[in-house]
């Protein structure tokens, strides 16, 4: 039998998708005081959009940018979740506005966009990364080994591999990191990604600088700084159970096995 | 020709001080502490408050009576000192997340960890040299039957 395709008129179909308006609620910092603005002013400014239920937070930053105001800045590449680039305060919580739709935000209110907190703002939505890369670089996210590199693959068992499956999961968006209180009050802590990034490795079989990325974590600014506040838990968008992953680096700490 | 742009060596450090594992122990003695505070605590203010007289009890005869006993004397004293080091722990890291001028820092700092022996100080002398029969006080206020022990009435 062949199959057949109904036809339809396409745009009445598009047509059928039931929209609502949205109100985004935008904390815009202008570095360079357009307008009239003191150069680094920051202010909230609204925008109204019409969106599908199938939207999500980034489609209608685009719609913004696209069709109401081009100076909005934010960040984003895949815009599917994968790349970790438009992670933003979304209704006072980390979230990548690329994962986030509208419809489950109630759009019938306002919604807030902010910048993550705790990194220096350089544009609207846009901050600066560094300070989070530059604590990443700091446990050493690479493999480690000693000895002549084997001929073939470095093998491991499927329980091995789980041990740290969690923590692979990782896109580097900062969400986490900028949802931790301490990181916000003082700037020191490495953060919770950091050591997601150094879980990742410390207890991979096939590593071996567990040790030496252990020692920097014991330092002032390092796990002991974690008051177990849930917060990196709740704002990853990847699901990964970053406080459980800070804990059993707390423990391996303690008890001095890996 | 592209050139792969040049990367810092990972390794170099950030101005960090490494303190050993005092950050760690001070996490241990914390958790520590608060389990067996949790304890002393709490059986205190249940012998206090829930058995006999109730709050009512509470008085300077009250308190004679159960210092004339070396369990609640020592009982007592660990509480003061648990709650007071684990009090400053506390507040140490509130500070060194909240106080960023070394010299605001520094001066917090002295200022817990002086309250904190003075206290611990003055405690211990109470419980230790504590006389539960004063001369020259009204019999009203004493614990006459300790007293009375104690060959002081």
């Amino acid at each position: 039998m062949t199959a057949t395709a109904e036809k339809t008129d396409s745009t009445s179909e598009v047509g059928a998708v039931p929209t609502f308006t949205v109100t985004l609620r935008i904390l815009r910092h202008d570095p360079e005081g357009l307008d009239g603005r003191e150069a680094g002013a920051e202010y909230w400014e609204e925008f109204t959009v019409e969106a599908f239920a199938t939207d999500r937070v980034l489609d209608a930053l685009h719609t913004i940018k696209w069709e109401q105001d081009g100076s909005l800045a934010f960040r984003r590449s895949c815009a599917h979740g994968v790349c970790g680039s438009d992670a933003m305060r979304i209704n006072a919580k980390n979230r990548l506005a690329c994962k986030t739709l509208l419809k489950d935000l109630n759009p019938s209110r306002p919604i807030t966009v902010e910048p993550i907190k705790g990194l220096p703002v350089e544009k609207d939505l846009i901050v600066d990364m560094e300070p989070f890369f530059a604590s990443y670089r700091e446990i050493m996210p690479f493999l480690m080994t000693t000895g002549p590199t084997p001929e073939r693959e470095r093998l491991q068992s499927p329980e091995e591999r789980a041990r740290f499956d969690d923590t692979t999961k990782c896109i580097m968006c900062a969400a986490c990191t900028t949802a931790c209180p301490v990181f916000w009050t003082d700037g020191q802590y490495f953060g919770p990604q950091a050591i997601v990034g150094a879980h990742r490795f410390i207890f991979d079989s096939r590593d071996e600088g567990e040790w030496d990325r252990l020692e920097v974590l014991n330092d002032k600014a390092g796990v002991w700084k974690c008051r177990t506040a849930f917060n990196c838990t709740e704002a990853c968008p990847r699901g990964i159970e970053v406080t459980k992953a800070i804990s059993e680096v707390k423990k391996a700490l303690t008890s001095g096995e890996v | 020709m592209m050139t792969a742009p040049e990367l810092t060596e990972p390794k170099k450090p950030m101005n960090r001080r490494t303190v050993g594992n005092a950050e760690k122990w001070g996490w241990i003695f914390q958790r520590a502490s608060g389990v067996i505070l949790i304890v002393l605590i709490f059986t205190h203010l249940f012998i206090n408050l829930m058995t006999g007289d109730g709050v009512n009890q509470i008085d300077f005869a009250f308190v004679a009576g159960k210092w004339a006993a070396p369990l609640w004397k020592w009982w007592d004293f660990t509480m003061l000192v648990l709650a007071m080091v684990h009090g400053t722990n506390g507040m140490r890291m509130i500070v060194n997340d909240y106080a960023r001028r070394p010299f605001v820092r520094q001066t917090l700092q002295w200022a817990l960890n002086i309250s904190m022996v003075v206290i611990i100080v003055l405690g211990t002398l109470v419980i230790f040299t504590f006389d539960p029969c004063p001369t020259g006080t009204d019999t009203e206020l004493l614990n006459v039957e300790l007293c009375r022990e104690l060959g002081r009435l």
